[in-house]
């Protein structure tokens, strides 16, 4: 059975078996959607550099949830931290724990039903607007009891930091689904990572859409540390209502195909987001990073700092899509891509991409490829330090100032000895 | 300590150096001056074993080992300290940090034990009371935002934490004010003994005010022409350079035109 028959095979199992869930009419609107699209090949401007399609020219089986031990993913500071867990896309109750009182963790299906119906259905699948492509299709094409509607009330601070662990296990497609509501002036801080328990081809093709309502706070990081066999198309997609903050750091350092999707769109005045991510690709790994920064009210200002190190066969992408919107006169937007080859066979392909259509505004781009600083190598060397601890303490040096900006003192304490451990680099 | 026979070397198959000698005993101080472009950066680049540099030819003998045979590190290991003329910044990287990592490698190439972390602080306080330099420079990026006064200082704070053998200051006095190069010398000559060297690289006598040079040599061309005492110092700061020049390149032309009527 070729991969489009297998499904919408899938999918006609879904429905009939669903048919009275809120979610039907939903899956059936995106996956007529992701029939006219199909999976995206490189001949689509968003999918340039990445071969998704490799994936499902093999054959998978759309996951279904499982009881596994997840203590070998679990996160240093999980002890105090709510824990989500998914295991091949569907939500884990039993695996889940949730310690804040102030925050509300019920399925998606729940919430379009309940008190939550009206936010849950105002912001839901808005990520479609962004990414009109197949992937995003496909996620909502399968969202199911197994979707997660996550909030925090208004002026609450949820007390424990918020690890969610995407799992897979087996030869699958994991759809992971997330709709995370910030009330009024709330606070959360949110880490996501991803696993897969046995070393079979998968892909997780994770939507997670979070609204941040004014004057609240959002934490966001993401971690990605993966085998050569697991695939992740992973899309943040952000709402900021007026005055909101948001800090996300996105850090790749494993995997097979790895593909973010972070977008902000800058709703109302006054916002601030700042966008780091730091990837160091090795093997034969793909890191691609594309961001969207939508301004579309006045004053609202963004700093985007991505950093790659690209080692062995390693590719980088990196594509940072502005825009500023005729109202949004005021805008401060910035961004940068630095790169570091370490090897001949290593490579970056980098685009910076603004459309604006304010005329009084701030805004800048750069990007930078180079090798590692002779001259810096030299100095270190020239100090007694050999060759190669120098060259660690340089790319050490390079990555901490997106380290730095992870503000959980647990997870930065970890991120950083993975990257340490990687450059075989005792932290002093 | 420090035997330079012929040396001849360039860069991107330009010559640079075409033979230089010198030779450097303990407890001495060595000044080379010259002209800009007379070769005296390439000299301290080869010495410390910049990579883009090729040796040509000549040898270079340190403590009686084959100094051109060494990696950077390991010149640094057997005694030899560069002070840059242009210190880098290292973005990340704390200076503290850099300083125990420097310490501790050059102890284990000695087959030393590493300092731990109350040695190392101890010896560390002792040194900046000795540069006049404070923690907070300490714990920042190493050189990064540092002022010009600052980074120099940074280098020769260092040379005291590696204790040297021989240390060759690379336009040290450059971009410096007064001050400066008065906490700068009065760093570097605490730091004299019978033991240790000093090769000092400067375009201006200034500096030689404040760390007084047993010789002088004065670099042309890629060669020494010209060696004497200190005095030499203040004739060239009196004369320029252009009494040298004048006298070399009618030395040459000369030489050019003997040739032809040959």
């Amino acid at each position: 059975m070729d991969t489009t028959t297998y499904i919408k095979e899938q999918f006609d199992q879904l429905q009939s078996a669903d048919s009275g869930s809120q979610l039907s009419a939903k899956r059936q609107d995106a996956f007529t959607a992701f029939s006219n699209w199909g999976i995206p090949t490189t001949r689509h401007e968003e999918w340039k550099y990445t071969r998704i399609g490799s994936f499902f020219n093999k054959s998978f089986e759309i996951g279904a949830s499982k009881s596994i031990s997840i203590d070998a993913y679990r996160l240093p500071g999980h002890e105090a931290a709510n824990e989500l867990v998914f295991i091949n896309g569907q939500y884990s109750a039993e695996l889940s724990t949730i310690r804040s009182k102030e925050l509300t963790v019920i399925s998606l299906e729940e919430a379009l039903q309940n008190e939550y119906a009206g936010i849950a259905n105002k912001h839901f699948n808005h990520s479609a607007n962004y990414l009109k492509d197949g992937i995003n299709a496909l996620n909502t094409a399968f969202v199911t009891k197994g979707a997660v509607f996550a909030a925090v009330k208004k002026g609450k601070i949820v007390s424990h930091p918020v690890y969610i662990y995407n799992i897979t296990d087996g030869q699958v497609l994991a759809l992971p689904r997330t709709l995370v509501h910030l009330g009024e002036n709330a606070q959360i801080q949110i880490v996501e990572t991803f696993a897969s328990v046995s070393k079979s081809e998968s892909l997780t093709n994770q939507v997670m859409e979070i609204v941040v309502e004014k004057d609240a706070i959002l934490e966001y990081c993401k971690i990605q540390n993966e085998n050569e066999y697991a695939n992740q198309v992973s899309t943040t997609h952000i709402r900021q209502a007026g005055k909101s903050l948001v800090n996300a750091v996105t850090i790749s350092l494993n995997g097979g195909i790895v593909r973010n999707n972070t977008n902000v769109v800058m709703e109302a005045s006054y916002c601030e987001a700042h966008l780091y991510g730091l990837y160091f690709p090795k093997g034969n790994t793909l890191i691609d990073n594309h961001t969207v920064v939508d301004n579309v009210e006045p004053h609202c200002f963004s700093n985007e700092l991505y950093k790659g190190m690209l080692d062995e066969n390693g590719t980088g992408v990196f594509n940072g899509k502005i825009f500023v919107r005729q109202p949004a006169q005021k805008t401060n937007a910035f961004q940068s891509n630095k790169n570091v080859l370490l090897s001949d066979t290593a490579s970056v392909n980098t685009k910076p991409q603004l459309e604006i259509f304010a005329d009084d505004v701030k805004c800048s781009h750069g990007c930078t490829v180079g090798k590692l600083d002779e001259e810096g190598l030299f100095y270190l060397q020239s100090r007694g330090v050999p060759e190669k601890t120098a060259k660690a303490m340089l790319l050490h040096g390079f990555a901490g100032d997106i380290l730095e900006k992870i503000k959980l003192a647990p997870i930065r304490t970890y991120v950083d000895q993975l990257i340490a451990d990687r450059l075989e680099f005792e932290i002093a | 300590m420090l035997k330079i026979d012929n040396l001849q070397a360039g860069i991107e198959g330009r010559k640079i150096l075409k033979g230089i000698s010198l030779d450097i005993k303990p407890g001495e101080v060595h000044a080379i001056m010259g002209p800009n472009g007379s070769g005296k950066s390439t000299l301290a680049s080869v010495l410390a074993g910049r990579k883009d540099y090729e040796v040509l030819g000549g040898s270079v003998e340190f403590l009686g080992k084959d100094l051109l045979d060494l990696e950077p590190e390991e010149r640094a290991g057997e005694g030899l300290f560069l002070g840059f003329q242009y210190p880098v910044e290292i973005p990340g990287l704390s200076t503290t940090n850099f300083i125990k990592t420097a310490v501790n490698e050059v102890r284990k190439y000695r087959g030393e034990e590493p300092l731990d972390a109350v040695k190392f602080l101890k010896l560390m306080k002792e040194k900046m009371a000795l540069m006049n330099i404070d923690q907070s420079l300490l714990s920042r990026s190493l050189n990064e935002g540092f002022s010009g006064g600052e980074k120099k200082r940074n280098e020769i704070f260092q040379m005291a934490m590696l204790e040297p053998k021989l240390a060759i200051l690379d336009e040290t006095d450059s971009g410096l004010d007064i001050d400066a190069i008065r906490i700068v010398s009065n760093g570097v000559n605490k730091l004299r003994s019978k033991d240790n060297a000093v090769l000092l690289i400067t375009h201006y006598q200034r500096l030689l005010d404040y760390i007084v040079p047993d010789f002088v040599h004065v670099l042309y061309k890629g060669r020494i022409v010209k060696s004497g005492p200190k005095e030499l110092a203040l004739e060239l700061e009196e004369k320029g350079y252009d009494f040298i020049k004048n006298e070399i390149d009618a030395a040459e032309l000369a030489d050019q035109v003997a040739e032809i009527n040959k």
